[in-house]
């Protein structure tokens, strides 16, 4: 099979989507050929095979892209809407909160909201405080939407398909730096169920639950460690919310130990719930405190020293894993 | 003055009294104290919604807000459900998950009941999208008030539906009033429909208490929708002859203000109608008794309807808790 970046295995599921079902469409801010297929690329070529109606690029008006969706669902369509950039869910939060994740509930099941709102962010790439966020804890808090975010191209296809075929809305989050991510394409019609977390990496020792752009540091980190004996299973969540809570609680009863990573600040973050949680179910394997890490509680800052630092570091998870385990 | 022809025009009376009917009874049971629930009183709005909702076809759809009853009971949601659904039971709607302010009904079109004001409006360019990408040839209408107008949400709608040219009716039921605020407290412009001019789109304004003049202009949007020439923002002039929600203070509404809207109210002036067009009183009171019976009877339904299973609050959160 041929190799993919993660910005093609996104346009290959979505257009296998639009080609296999006519409910099937795009909207976003410069989605469109006219406007070169989206920021970053993904929806390009698409005008060309379905035309602009199913491409549509629109005004920027978040609010207006994802009522719009929200309608579309209810009439049986399958939008994929596009928030630019993450941040800009502030502007469009009523549409997604009051009504994609609440029809299904308050219509007592009569109006589910089969939708995909496809954002993209990430700290890294020197776009300061309003265009960096990773704001998925706000949508996991949040009943009626699930929350997903892929590390890998594969991962990426199979979890974009699966989205589109969701009958409730799904925040699909993806990472500018994971965008230009080599793997091979695990082709046609592949799909990653929602709720199902990847082992990415067997390990004994402790279970380091991540999603997104972190895995490839915990990935990375586990190497490293592995070498000094310390042996490290990396969860990739794939879905945030609701998140696989069996894999994860599994490898904890396995290793006793447990630290959770993610890119977004760590009050109050998703990590906080999830470490809570195998406290709850896992207190008699545990060996010790859960730990987490997650960026600064600041602004994402612009100058590139400071972003760099801003960042949960390796050496800190490092650290923290060497200390759960009594290796310091 | 534009002819409206004696069958429709039936249908308009039969509609405006169902929802009038409703909302006597709704704040009779309130008084009563046979049910404490929120209520929005559509009192003097009725002729509004009913000439809206006689208009469309059976299949189009509707977006209304929590002042939504005349929609809801004029576009037809089987009383005993509508009902069923304000009271809480397990018969309603929505099996008693929605309530008041989130009726659902997709059989009869009431696709959204926004608690939120404005949110209809994108939500209902959605439903006219998918209409213009699928060719089901329905048109969509979506209702709301003054106050809406001045919310983010109304402004990207409209410029979006004119865009794309969208079959969407826009329909702001002025009544004066936004929540407590009094529209010259709110916005300074003398109405709302000449915002359309700004988005390239037609907006009219026509007195929603003369069926002559709400009843055509709701036709014309709906036609211009169907053919594909885009969506209309009508402006119906009216009145919320009680306060914001039903028990609420309304001594913000001054005396002269009451006296003017009671000159104005619509109910009077349809029945007048309704006998120059040679309707007699004896059949307009049958209408009427029909009515009355055809509410009583949902409402005691109602009443006496189940509760919903407390089980209710782990279900339809997301498809797998369906």
């Amino acid at each position: 099979m041929a190799q993919i970046t993660m910005t093609q295995a996104l346009n290959l599921a979505i257009d296998e989507a639009m080609a296999d079902d006519p409910g099937v469409f795009c909207l976003g801010e410069d989605v469109s050929a006219k406007q070169g297929g989206g920021v970053f690329k993904v929806t390009s070529g698409l005008t060309e095979k379905y035309g602009e109606h199913r491409i549509r690029a629109t005004p920027i008006s978040e609010t207006a892209i994802i009522g719009a969706a929200v309608g579309a669902a209810l009439a049986g369509q399958r939008p994929i809407a596009e928030i630019m950039l993450m941040n800009f869910v502030g502007v469009c939060m009523d549409q997604i909160v009051n009504h994609a994740a609440k029809l299904r509930f308050m219509s007592g099941g009569q109006t589910p909201c089969p939708m995909v709102i496809r954002t993209t962010t990430g700290v890294g790439v020197g776009f300061g405080g309003q265009h960096s966020d990773m704001l998925e804890a706000w949508f996991a808090h949040v009943a009626g939407i699930h929350v997903v975010t892929p590390s890998n191209p594969a991962d990426a296809r199979g979890l974009m398909r699966a989205s589109i075929d969701a009958n409730d809305p799904v925040i699909f989050i993806e990472n500018i730096l994971c965008y230009g991510l080599k793997a091979e394409d695990p082709g046609p019609g592949y799909r990653v169920p929602l709720g199902k977390a990847a082992i990415a990496r067997e390990g004994t020792d402790i279970s380091l639950i991540t999603y997104g752009r972190t895995v490839l540091d915990a990935l990375a980190v586990a190497d490293d460690l592995a070498k000094e004996g310390i042996s490290v299973e990396v969860i990739d969540l794939r879905t945030i919310a609701p998140y696989d809570e069996a894999t994860v609680l599994a490898s904890v009863r396995k290793t006793g130990r447990a630290i959770t990573l993610h890119e977004a600040v760590r009050p109050f973050g998703t990590g906080a719930e999830i470490a809570a949680n195998i406290q709850e179910k896992c207190w008699d394997s545990l060996k010790g405190p859960v730990r987490r890490i997650g960026g600064t509680f600041s602004a994402v800052p612009f100058a590139s020293h400071l972003e760099q630092a801003w960042i949960p570091q390796k050496s800190d998870l490092i650290a923290q894993i060497k200390a759960s385990v009594g290796k310091l | 003055m534009a002819e409206i022809d004696r069958d429709k025009l039936l249908d308009i009376y039969t509609r405006t009294m169902k929802v009038n009917r409703t909302d006597e009874k709704f704040r009779e049971l309130l008084m009563g104290g046979k049910v404490a629930v929120m209520y929005y009183c559509v009192r003097g709005q009725e002729l509004v919604s009913a000439a809206a909702m006689a208009a469309l076809e059976k299949e189009d759809y509707v977006v209304c807000t929590y002042r939504g009853q005349g929609e809801q009971t004029a576009k037809g949601i089987p009383m005993e459900k509508w009902w069923g659904e304000c009271l809480g039971k397990a018969t309603g709607t929505c099996k008693g998950k929605g309530g008041t302010m989130h009726i659902t009904d997709p059989e009869t079109g009431i696709m959204v009941t926004t608690g939120v004001v404005g949110s209809g409006l994108p939500i209902a360019n959605g439903l006219a999208m998918a209409s213009q990408n699928n060719g089901d040839g329905r048109v969509t209408l979506v209702s709301f008030g003054d106050g809406a107008a001045n919310i983010g949400g109304f402004h990207e709608a409209m410029n979006m539906a004119q865009l794309y040219k969208l079959p969407v009716i826009f329909l702001c039921q002025n009544n004066r009033y936004g929540e407590h605020t009094a529209y010259a407290d709110h916005t300074d412009s003398p109405n709302i429909a000449t915002r359309a001019a700004g988005y390239g789109m037609k907006g009219v304004t026509v007195d929603g208490n003369d069926v002559h003049q709400i009843y055509p202009a709701m036709q014309e949007a709906v036609a211009r929708a169907r053919a594909g020439e885009g969506p209309t923002l009508v402006e119906a002039m009216c009145y919320r002859m009680m306060g914001h929600f039903f028990g609420s203070d309304f001594s913000y509404m001054p005396p002269e203000h009451i006296a003017e809207m009671k000159a104005e109210d619509p109910l009077p002036k349809l029945r007048q109608v309704m006998l120059d067009y040679q309707f007699t009183e004896e059949e307009l009171d049958a209408i009427v008794a029909d009515i009355d019976a055809q509410i009583n009877a949902a409402v005691e339904h109602a009443l006496n309807a189940p509760l919903p299973d407390t089980d209710e609050i782990y279900k339809d959160v997301l498809e797998e808790t369906a």
